[in-house]
């Protein structure tokens, strides 16, 4: 029967908390009501309540159970969609009792429902799959044994050290004999590309902006310590948001690897400050692709753009800084590639690489010919679908791209058909150190192909304590409200960052995947040089992807 | 470890004095193979330096398909040496070894040496992959005054197969590797020494950055760099790659291998010309364990170690005769009357050279070059 009041019981639109991703646990007879963990929840999923129910109480002097009903207090989990939980367990961090914490929810109906107002589901982090990713399925199997004794990772000399830039072909090298000993002939007239040393593990695009003040000052100051105080060449890619004037007028701009993407932001006062810069920096990057999200823009959303990201970018203050796809004033690849990277390089001097970054894709091959054949391209740069992101649609992250370890693989066999091995180093990234494998990912990498591994994600669990997982656990970075204070603009939250300690822990990790490195090559003989291509060093369980890496199949 | 003897003479000598040397080695070697490279030739090959000697194995089949397809290059016969088989237990005798001199097609006599040398590689190539697949031929080496043999058992018995001990052939320099058989099958073509265009080297020791190296090596578009069945023939093709293909004074091949670090470099007069290879070469940086002896075409015998010197090495002698050795009791073998007290033992940075005709000896040092 109707009620009287005409209203229709529809409960059909409202959400039980088993659709959520996850279940906020909280205990009631250990929680002191504090409401630490409500104030410090981001996404709001957790509110206090007042009830009025039915408890069993004891008490006095011969106690005996009774039912009582009296309003009490409680914790509360949200049903709206909106304010799901994210899983990130702030709650859990804050909560002086550990009365409170989120349980994932394997049998969630989460993307059923995360799409009201006709919008798709948008967050940050990377590609939710907690499977086990080829990287991490490669093992080191070219153990030496008896009759190639193996190195000793301790106290052997070791140079982990890898280059970008183009490397002229040994048969190009401008070099004449004179009195038994090389030197070289000035007059060839031979453009002699520049070529940076690097540590093999760089530390990807990730801009300021979609990095909050303390997280970005942090690792600037990792990379200026690891460079000038431990002698590791780690450089840094700014990502697309420009760079501090100061910074780029001081020596310490050496270590960064600047970017332009197609929103150009930054640039302008990049291009003002160049008269006033004493030093170069390590390489331009042209983003043309993320592997995160391929074939879609950037965003940095209005409340993130702050006076200093508003200057640094050349911006007004809270306006939406949308990047486009693609480079709009770009038809071909010709004008993308070959002229984007010759007009960079003329800005600078011809003294600094410029190299661009796509995306993981099929088609990389394509690109990487048209770059074989351009004297002026310094490296490829190919992020793979697991890379990260600040802001992407959930569909781009999961399901849009390609990984990296055939992608890679497949670039470099090209190149050693072509004899350009040597000439045109591979940077990979996406997905590198996602289970936590850094060293063991970055050398498995190296030895598909790549010259260089670029890191974002890790670095940001390893150095700041990102709570991202691959069960879509917090992922929040597109809304400026990170917990941990490393994607966001938000004093109250990026001060909960202390970037002495980023700077710290990023020396740490460093010098730990340092060490990793030397153990993986040492067993198998390697010392001297990067084991770029060392294929017959790498085994998987799994023969359709032996056969497609072309390497050797173990179990 | 495969055990390396390597003699170099201004007088000629057989390769007898290479074979006991491997023997007091005895312990190196498994009888996996002998390989013997012999350059400037005397006995009967003495009168026959400008013509290229073809060596190698043939089936009875094998060898009419040689003859065939050599009558259809118009390389025209001069001469054909073969060894008097003595049968010796243990090892397999084939049916045709031999070295046969040959003179040029008409076309190709008044080419230049250069053009000439091409044609040798690529018959030899051209009959090494007619022949591979059954085993029908086994071609080592194409080149003037230029002696390859290989088989597989102990060197000792080899010898006496091959009737060595009745000195017939002699040569200025002889190098012979006994081989200790490790991570590849034993096969003829894997066995050292290894010879492109007049460059030759033999190696002990694994190659752990063989793979790398390959590659780079069969992508410089030369068809000579092939084969590959041991790690150690890039060691060969490095040589001959860095000297002749790259004109590159030889001390360069050690830069190559075993690259100087950036502040080592520095000490260098040739830093900027240094600085550039270590990058362009960057693929054939070698990492050892290896102990590498060469020669070139001008007769010029070296040693080389890798950067951590993981394998042995000695050179010793008296001037005009020098031996470079994996092992001292094969020195002691060959020179016993020497100085030992002069031997040297090349360390990390250096690089020994025996002039031509063994006049003298020089260690060139990588750091202070």
């Amino acid at each position: 029967m109707e009620p009287v009041t005409g209203l229709r019981l529809d409960y059909n639109h409202k959400l039980t908390i088993k659709e959520f991703p996850y279940i906020v646990r909280w205990r009631e007879d250990r929680c002191k009501r504090c409401g630490q963990c409500t104030a410090v929840c981001p996404n709001g999923a957790i509110k206090p309540a007042v009830k009025y129910m039915r408890v069993i109480e004891s008490g006095g002097d011969t106690p005996k159970p009774r039912p009582v009903r009296r309003i009490i207090h409680v914790i509360e989990q949200v049903d709206n969609i909106e304010n799901y939980c994210t899983g990130c367990a702030m709650c859990s961090l804050v909560c002086p009792n550990n009365a409170i914490e989120p349980e994932y929810n394997p049998q969630n109906k989460f993307l059923f429902y995360k799409n009201r107002g006709g919008e798709g589901y948008k967050r940050g982090g990377r590609r939710n799959d907690p499977g086990v990713s080829t990287l991490d399925r490669l093992k080191f199997t070219r153990i030496s044994m008896l009759t190639d004794p193996a190195l000793d990772a301790g106290r052997h000399e070791f140079r982990v050290r890898s280059y970008i830039g183009r490397i002229l072909p040994p048969e190009e090298l401008p070099l004449k004999v004179e009195d038994g000993r090389l030197v070289i002939d000035k007059s060839s007239g031979k453009f002699i590309p520049p070529v940076r040393e690097i540590f093999p593990i760089m530390i990807g695009s990730m801009s300021i902006g979609a990095l909050s003040p303390h997280m970005w000052e942090g690792l600037a100051m990792g990379v200026a310590y690891l460079n000038e105080v431990e002698g590791i060449p780690v450089v840094m890619c700014s990502g697309e948001g420009g760079f501090p004037p100061r910074l780029l007028k001081s020596r310490y701009v050496k270590y960064f690897i600047l970017q332009i993407a197609s929103g150009y932001f930054g640039w302008d006062s990049i291009l003002h400050t160049l008269p006033y810069m004493t030093d170069d920096p390590a390489a331009i990057e042209i983003k043309y692709g993320q592997g995160a999200k391929p074939g879609d823009g950037g965003l940095l959303m209005a409340p993130k753009v702050i006076r200093l990201i508003a200057e640094i970018r050349g911006v007004p203050q809270y306006v939406d800084l949308p990047s486009p796809p693609t480079h709009q004033t770009k038809y071909s690849i010709e004008e993308s590639v070959m002229k984007m990277i010759q007009s960079m390089s003329m800005a600078l001097g011809f003294r600094i690489p410029v190299y661009p970054k796509i995306s993981g894709t099929r088609t990389a091959k394509a690109v990487l010919n048209n770059l074989a054949r351009n004297p002026y391209a310094a490296a490829l740069c190919i992020d793979g679908e697991d890379g990260g992101t600040g802001a992407a649609y959930n569909v781009s992250l999961d399901k849009m791209g390609h990984p990296i370890a055939s992608n890679i693989r497949e670039c470099y066999l090209d190149l050693v058909k072509q004899g350009k091995q040597n000439e045109l180093p591979l940077i990979a990234a996406g997905g590198i150190g996602k289970k936590g494998n850094l060293a063991a990912n970055a050398a498995a990498l190296i030895m598909l192909g790549a010259s260089a591994v670029a890191v974002g994600k890790y670095i940001m669990q390893a150095t700041a304590d990102c709570l991202g997982d691959e069960y879509n656990r917090c992922n929040l970075c597109n809304t400026g409200k990170c917990p941990r204070g490393i994607t966001t603009q938000d004093p109250k939250l990026y001060r909960r960052l202390d970037p002495d300690k980023v700077a710290e822990r990023l020396v740490e990790v460093i010098k730990a995947a340092d060490v990793e490195l030397r153990k993986i090559f040492a067993p198998m003989g390697r010392s001297t040089e990067l084991p770029i291509g060392m294929s017959d060093g790498l085994s998987i369980d799994d023969k359709a992807m032996a056969e497609r890496l072309e390497i050797s199949y173990a179990c | 470890m495969c055990r390396l003897t390597a003699i170099t003479s201004s007088k000629y000598f057989s390769p007898m004095e290479n074979i006991l040397a491997l023997e007091t080695m005895k312990e190196g070697h498994d009888g996996s193979g002998l390989g013997l490279t012999l350059k400037d030739l005397g006995g009967e090959f003495k009168e026959l330096k400008e013509y290229p000697i073809l060596s190698g194995i043939c089936s009875k089949k094998g060898r009419e398909t040689l003859d065939a397809y050599m009558d259809e290059m118009g390389f025209k016969l001069l001469y054909r040496w073969r060894p008097k088989i003595k049968p010796v237990k243990g090892i397999l005798a084939r049916d045709f070894y031999f070295a046969g001199v040959y003179d040029y097609p008409d076309e190709w006599k008044e080419k230049p040496f250069e053009e000439k040398e091409q044609l040798l590689m690529n018959t030899r190539l051209t009959l090494r992959k007619m022949g591979e697949a059954d085993e029908s031929i086994f071609v080592f080496s194409f080149y003037p005054d230029v002696i390859t043999l290989k088989e597989v058992g102990d060197p000792l018995q080899i010898s006496e197969f091959f009737g060595l001990d009745k000195n017939i052939l002699k040569a200025k320099i002889i190098f012979a590797q006994g081989r200790q058989n490790t991570n590849y099958q034993i096969y003829l073509y894997a066995c050292h020494p290894f010879f492109i265009q007049g460059y030759c080297t033999m190696t002990n020791g694994e190659n752990t950055a063989f793979v790398p190296i390959r590659e780079f090596l069969m992508s410089r578009g030369f068809p000579g760099y092939m084969g590959y069945n041991s790690d150690s023939e890039v060691f060969c093709h490095i040589l001959h790659y860095s000297v002749r293909q790259l004109g590159f004074p030889i001390t360069y091949y050690k830069d190559i291998i075993t690259p100087l670090k950036w502040e080592e470099i520095q000490q260098r007069p040739d830093r900027e010309a240094l600085s550039l290879i270590k990058m362009s070469l960057r693929p054939l940086c070698i990492d050892g364990p290896n102990m590498v002896i060469g020669f070139t075409p001008d007769g010029t015998c070296f040693m080389v170690q890798d950067s951590k010197k993981l394998r042995p090495g000695v050179v010793g002698g008296v001037k005009g005769k020098y031996a470079l050795m994996s092992e001292l009791c094969g020195l002691d073998k060959v020179i016993p009357e020497r100085d030992s007290s002069k031997d040297i033992y090349p360390m990390k940075y250096d690089m020994v050279i025996v002039s031509p005709e063994a006049k003298e000896v020089k260690v060139w040092n990588q750091l202070q070059a």
